[in-house]
């Protein structure tokens, strides 16, 4: 944890936006109750791209949950500025990796006002509409603004998700694997656009993702989960890279500092096995 | 080793096939409803065919063109049409009431355990039950008049709409519910801006069904007691006729039937269907 002293990059604000203090987090299946994170705890401040990080089955997603309001920890706290999280809300929008996370009954653009009109940012419709057609703008899907959902890409359909969730404006953006269901060159161009978007409004991003090179290039700071039940096993910085530098030698080593971090277990597994 | 491959400039694609307009009739046969009237009159012919050459007795079965002047004549110089709005009244009643009470058993199905443990056991337990085989008892309760029928129509329509509205609601993602309630929906608005909406498949089609029960069900109790209440409906006009051996006037009924059968699965089902979960792309 000695990493997670060192300040994240320029000017860190006084207070953290979110705070996680100790969370644990379980659920219950059929037969099981589970423990998915285990007194998991760090600090997102504002236009942080906070990435979680960590193989399948580390409850990164159900981390993300938990923040989002629908699931409480059984032990420790989640803080908003300040306030204890205890539902969900709009201040805290949620983009899910699911292509089928967008109302098939409306169009694109009523995707949007439909959220702005429930979620309580807007109260008159010309309002609503008028934001709603500056996002889809900044996703680049003006010539979609009245068709279905069924009738775009997966590609188009995470992007109307995003531009749904950021026209809400939350204190916080949480995206569970959002790209993971695309394929690799739509998650290439998907992941450039969300930085430009970033640089554009320096929102505040939680980003889950099980990829090594897509929590580099994505994230600004990298929170590493060790598997079964998720632990903390490192915060790093990663705000110098994008994908111009994937080549470089400081792309490369984190990549390599995060495999083995992850991985060293099953390294020790293999050496000590008589195969080794 | 072999040479590696460059294709400076394409060849020109010269096929009229690239993007060709279908003729006409290619077109026409993508009509719905070109296809299906092909169907219906093909049915017609065989049958007509059958009772010439075969030189039927029209009182076993009576030719399509005598069947079709039976309702002719009945629609414009005789009661038919009265019979008609009789039935149909009698059944908009029903379905209509059996619509509200599916639509609260379902609230309280989705609502709580206790509700939905109810909902599932008595759908279980009615659903197979014909509505037919109420009747004695409804006569019995309510007397032998419009309100007996109306209970059966009732009983053939809540458990079939109830059931597969829950199933509906049951079925929404995940991601859906959670994408509701993280726009801070809660309670009715929830229900009505989310889970509706994206059952509304589920919902159309035990709606389809419930209507096609109630209108089976109206036509069997009317067969059994139409005339006590006065003025019968399509039914006993079925009933009446046969036991006049007027076998081409029972067809001219039972063509009532399928007509209006025919009419509210294309005209209001398919258009409810066409302006909602096919526009969404929620069904093919």
């Amino acid at each position: 944890m000695g990493e997670s002293a060192q300040p994240a990059a320029g000017a860190t604000p006084a207070a953290p936006l979110l705070e996680v203090d100790g969370v644990t987090l379980q659920y219950k299946t059929k037969e099981h109750l589970i423990t998915a994170t285990y007194r998991v705890g760090f600090q997102v401040y504002a236009a942080d791209r906070f990435v979680l990080l960590g193989p399948s089955g580390c409850g990164k997603s159900t981390l993300l949950k938990g923040v989002a309001g629908y699931l409480k920890p059984v032990e420790g706290q989640m803080r908003l500025k300040g306030r204890e999280i205890t539902e969900p809300g709009p201040d805290r929008v949620m983009v899910f990796q699911e292509f089928d996370q967008l109302l098939p009954w409306k169009t694109v653009k009523q995707n949007i006002t439909f959220a702005l009109m429930n979620g309580g940012r807007c109260t008159n419709r010309r309002e609503a509409d008028e934001i709603a057609v500056e996002y889809i703008r900044k996703v680049k899907l003006d010539r979609f603004e009245d068709t279905y959902p069924h009738m775009l890409s997966g590609g188009m359909k995470q992007r109307v998700a995003i531009a749904r969730g950021m026209a809400m404006e939350p204190d916080i953006l949480l995206m569970d694997e959002p790209f993971a269901a695309l394929d690799a060159l739509t998650r290439r161009q998907m992941q450039d656009e969300l930085l430009a978007l970033w640089e554009d409004t320096h929102f505040t991003v939680l980003f889950v993702t099980h990829s090594i090179e897509e929590a580099c290039i994505v994230g600004s700071r990298i929170l590493v989960l060790s598997p079964h039940p998720g632990q903390v096993k490192a915060e790093l910085n990663a705000h110098h890279l994008e994908h111009h530098n994937v080549g470089d030698e400081d792309f490369a080593q984190l990549q390599r500092k995060i495999h083995d971090m992850l991985f060293a277990d099953r390294i020790l597994e293999e050496e000590a096995s008589p195969h080794g | 080793m072999r040479p590696e491959i460059f294709v400076e400039t394409l060849e020109k694609v010269d096929t009229a096939d690239v993007e060709r307009p279908l003729s006409w009739i290619e077109r026409a046969w993508n009509v719905n409803g070109v296809r299906k009237a092909t169907i219906l009159i093909g049915l017609m012919v065989l049958w007509q065919a059958y009772t010439v050459i075969g030189d039927i007795e029209p009182l076993m079965f009576p030719s399509f063109g005598a069947a079709a002047q039976a309702l002719y004549q009945s629609l414009f110089h005789s009661d038919l049409l009265e019979k008609i709005w009789f039935s149909l009244s009698v059944l908009l009643i029903g379905y209509a009431i059996g619509l509200g009470l599916a639509a609260a058993l379902v609230m309280w199905a989705t609502s709580s355990r206790i509700g939905g443990d109810f909902l599932a056991t008595c759908t279980a337990m009615f659903n197979p039950l014909p509505a037919i085989a109420l009747l004695p008892l409804a006569m019995l309760w309510f007397g032998l008049g419009v309100a007996s029928i109306v209970f059966v129509t009732i009983h053939s329509v809540l458990w079939a709409v109830s059931l597969s509205t829950h199933n509906g609601f049951r079925s929404v993602s995940e991601t859906l519910r959670m994408i509701g309630r993280n726009y801070g929906l809660r309670g009715i608005p929830y229900v009505t801006k989310v889970l509706l909406p994206a059952a509304l498949p589920s919902i159309l089609t035990g709606m389809k069904v419930g209507w096609a029960f109630a209108w089976r069900t109206l036509i069997g109790a009317e067969l059994v007691f139409g005339a006590s209440s006065g003025s019968g409906g399509l039914g006993w006009f079925i009933f009446e006729n046969s036991q006049n051996l007027e076998t081409a006037h029972v067809f001219a009924g039972l063509f009532t039937v399928i007509l209006i059968g025919i009419a509210v699965e294309n005209l209001v089902f398919r258009n409810i269907e066409l302006k909602t979960v096919y526009r969404w792309g929620m069904q093919r």
